[in-house]
């Protein structure tokens, strides 16, 4: 009993910050509640939210984006994480160094870096212009990357990789220090060729930190907010309006709380079930 | 000369391969790190050179940005400026040539300093409780040990602005909106789950011979705990800290929602400093740099722990 001396406190903030706050959050999705009107006239509208919200276009929307967000991003950091710690890997002098350096914008505040990217994307001003139109020769006037319905899903996709690249470079390069020298040696022995020992040695052992590392990123993007709202506020139009945003929008701007607690509600479950899903597969393929 | 001893390990990439992987590994680190060196740089000019085409890189340095993140300025006639008394600062001078007056402090140091006292107060607190909990689980027989750790991580997945909704309504209630003590509380929550998981990998190393030799010495548990677990935890609790200190003075999603004039952070803060004129580049650069010149030591501080604080303690060194 002496252990839960050392437990209770610990289970009670949590109980009074995250869990009271969640039931209180599924009980209002089943109202029409409004935080900024009185509290009286709130009614029973049993699970019209639910309904409604499975048939609301902007919801759906808010969900394709964010899937084009995930993927993408995921997939991109995966490539990069994943050839730069084989690259980190190969010992080169100053590999440590310059592996902190890499490090750094995964540390920052996802805010601030929304607001410092959003200055590198300026119109004609911008150093992400300059740049582009300095390779390859287009007029830096020509293109707004956060301005235009085509190019600002890009852009999301690529400052979140900037961000987090370094995340899932770090987990590889884990799994990459991870497989004993030993193996390699009897893939010398048994001459593999360098491309076979990468495939049947190399891939399937930094499989599992891979996923686990994508696993993390695909977690964290899902619920993505602070970098994406000061970066494009959703926009143009509504073209990178996240789930996240939407949901600030409904509950924050709409004031719809009973509406944005059911979206609430979905948006947790499904996080839940998918990293539940992730968590056992990851464990298979970590027995194998 | 000696000639380098040849190569006698299969595992030891040759040289090509060393070089080819430094080459695209530096240039890869030097591009990443040119957005974080152009806001510093960015920080130093004057606002009419941060919007110059093409960039300028050659500039002449200017404070301006500095100034205007931590005054509140009016513009006056020149008329007016001259009847003043002569400007006895360098920065009442700057600001003068420009055809303005300080008016006063902006809010950016009330909004630093808030930063700091919540960030510092929730790590306090989540290391406290933290240490704690994650000794219980690693020291005892706890009922359905995995199924309480699995409900503390998963607090952490939950998004935060679905999450805001309840905790708005909840504090408006208790009166803890705004306040400095309900931001400390809701970021020991946050961040207890990841001072839980991590800590309790530190307990976990210990081994338990110590404790027991000690509590067979007539030491009680507790004394056992806070005289030989505890002095062997240090480090671990120190890169711990870290980790809870960067995440409540990064986070925004919460400071926005549920802080307005007290107890506002910077990170809602700086998107405000570009002002109406939205050309004031130089002051977000500047607020931008001395928000993260901390983050930026800190993870210098942390390299050899940052695998084990960003998995949660999942992977090790």
């Amino acid at each position: 009993m002496i252990a839960w001396l050392f437990i209770a406190p610990t289970i009670l903030l949590l109980l009074v910050i995250n869990i009271f706050p969640l039931i209180w959050s599924i009980q209002l999705s089943f109202t029409n509640f409004k935080a900024n009107r009185a509290v009286q006239g709130i009614q029973n509208v049993g699970i019209l939210n639910y309904i409604n919200i499975l048939h609301d276009e902007e919801i759906w929307s808010a969900l394709q984006i964010t899937a084009h967000f995930l993927f993408w991003t995921i997939l991109l950091q995966a490539l990069l994480g994943f050839s730069l710690a084989w690259l980190v890997n190969r010992k080169f002098r100053g590999h440590s160094f310059w592996t902190t350096m890499i490090l750094l914008p995964m540390m920052l505040s996802p805010a601030v870096v929304g607001n410092f990217w959003k200055f590198l994307f300026q119109p004609q001003i911008g150093l992400f212009n300059y740049v582009v139109s300095f390779i390859t020769g287009a007029d830096p006037s020509s293109f707004q990357m956060i301005g235009e319905v085509k190019l600002a899903p890009w852009a999301i996709i690529i400052v979140d990789t900037w961000m987090w690249t370094p995340y899932v470079m770090l987990i590889c390069l884990a799994g990459l220090r991870s497989i004993p020298d030993y193996i390699y040696e009897a893939a010398e022995v048994d001459r593999a060729s360098a491309w076979r020992t990468f495939w049947s040695i190399t891939l399937p052992m930094v499989a599992p930190f891979l996923m686990l590392a994508v696993l993390f990123r695909g977690i964290e993007n899902f619920k993505m907010f602070d970098l994406v709202v000061n970066l494009t506020s959703g926009g143009p139009g509504s073209v990178t309006e996240l789930a996240s945003i939407n949901l600030k929008r409904e509950a924050f701007e709409k004031w719809r709380t009973g509406y944005s607690s059911a979206f609430a509600v979905i948006l947790f479950v499904t996080v839940f079930g998918i990293a539940n899903i992730y968590v056992k597969f990851l464990n298979r393929v970590k027995q194998r | 000369m000696r000639k380098p001893p040849p190569n006698l390990s299969v595992i030891e990439p040759s040289r090509v391969v060393k070089r080819f992987a430094a080459v695209v590994v530096i240039a890869y680190a030097l591009i990443t790190m040119v957005p974080m060196l152009w806001i510093f740089v960015t920080s130093f000019k004057s606002p009419q050179d941060s919007i110059a085409y093409p960039p300028k890189i050659l500039f002449q340095p200017s404070m301006e940005g500095y100034v205007n993140l931590f005054t509140a300025r009016t513009r006056q006639t020149s008329e007016y400026i001259a009847s003043l008394p002569p400007a006895r600062t360098w920065y009442d001078k700057l600001v003068r040539s420009h055809g303005m007056v300080i008016a006063g402090p902006s809010r950016f140091a009330e909004r630093f300093w808030n930063s700091a006292i919540i960030g510092f107060g929730s790590t306090f607190l989540s290391i406290f409780l933290g240490t704690l909990t994650a000794y219980g689980f690693s020291r005892f027989k706890v009922p359905m040990k995995d199924d309480l750790m699995f409900f503390i991580l998963s607090t952490r997945m939950m998004p935060p602005i679905a999450v805001a909704i309840p905790i708005f309504l909840m504090y408006r209630q208790l009166g803890l909106s705004d306040t400095h003590l309900g931001m400390i509380l809701l970021y020991t929550a946050v961040n207890i789950s990841l001072a839980v998981w991590l800590l309790k990998g530190f307990v976990d190393e210990i081994p338990r011979e110590y404790e027991e030799a000690a509590m067979i010495d007539g030491y009680t548990r507790f004394q056992a705990f806070t005289k030989v677990v505890l002095p062997q935890m240090l480090s671990g609790i120190a890169a711990t800290a870290i980790f809870c200190l960067i995440f409540a003075w990064n986070e925004y999603a919460f400071a926005l929602l549920l802080t307005s004039s007290r107890a506002q952070t910077a990170p809602p803060f700086i998107p405000t400093i570009i002002g109406e004129g939205g050309l004031d580049w130089p002051a977000v650069g500047a607020g931008a740099t001395l928000f993260m010149i901390p983050v930026v030591f800190f993870t210098i501080l942390l390299r050899k722990n940052l695998l084990r604080g960003i998995t949660f303690g999942a992977l090790r060194k």
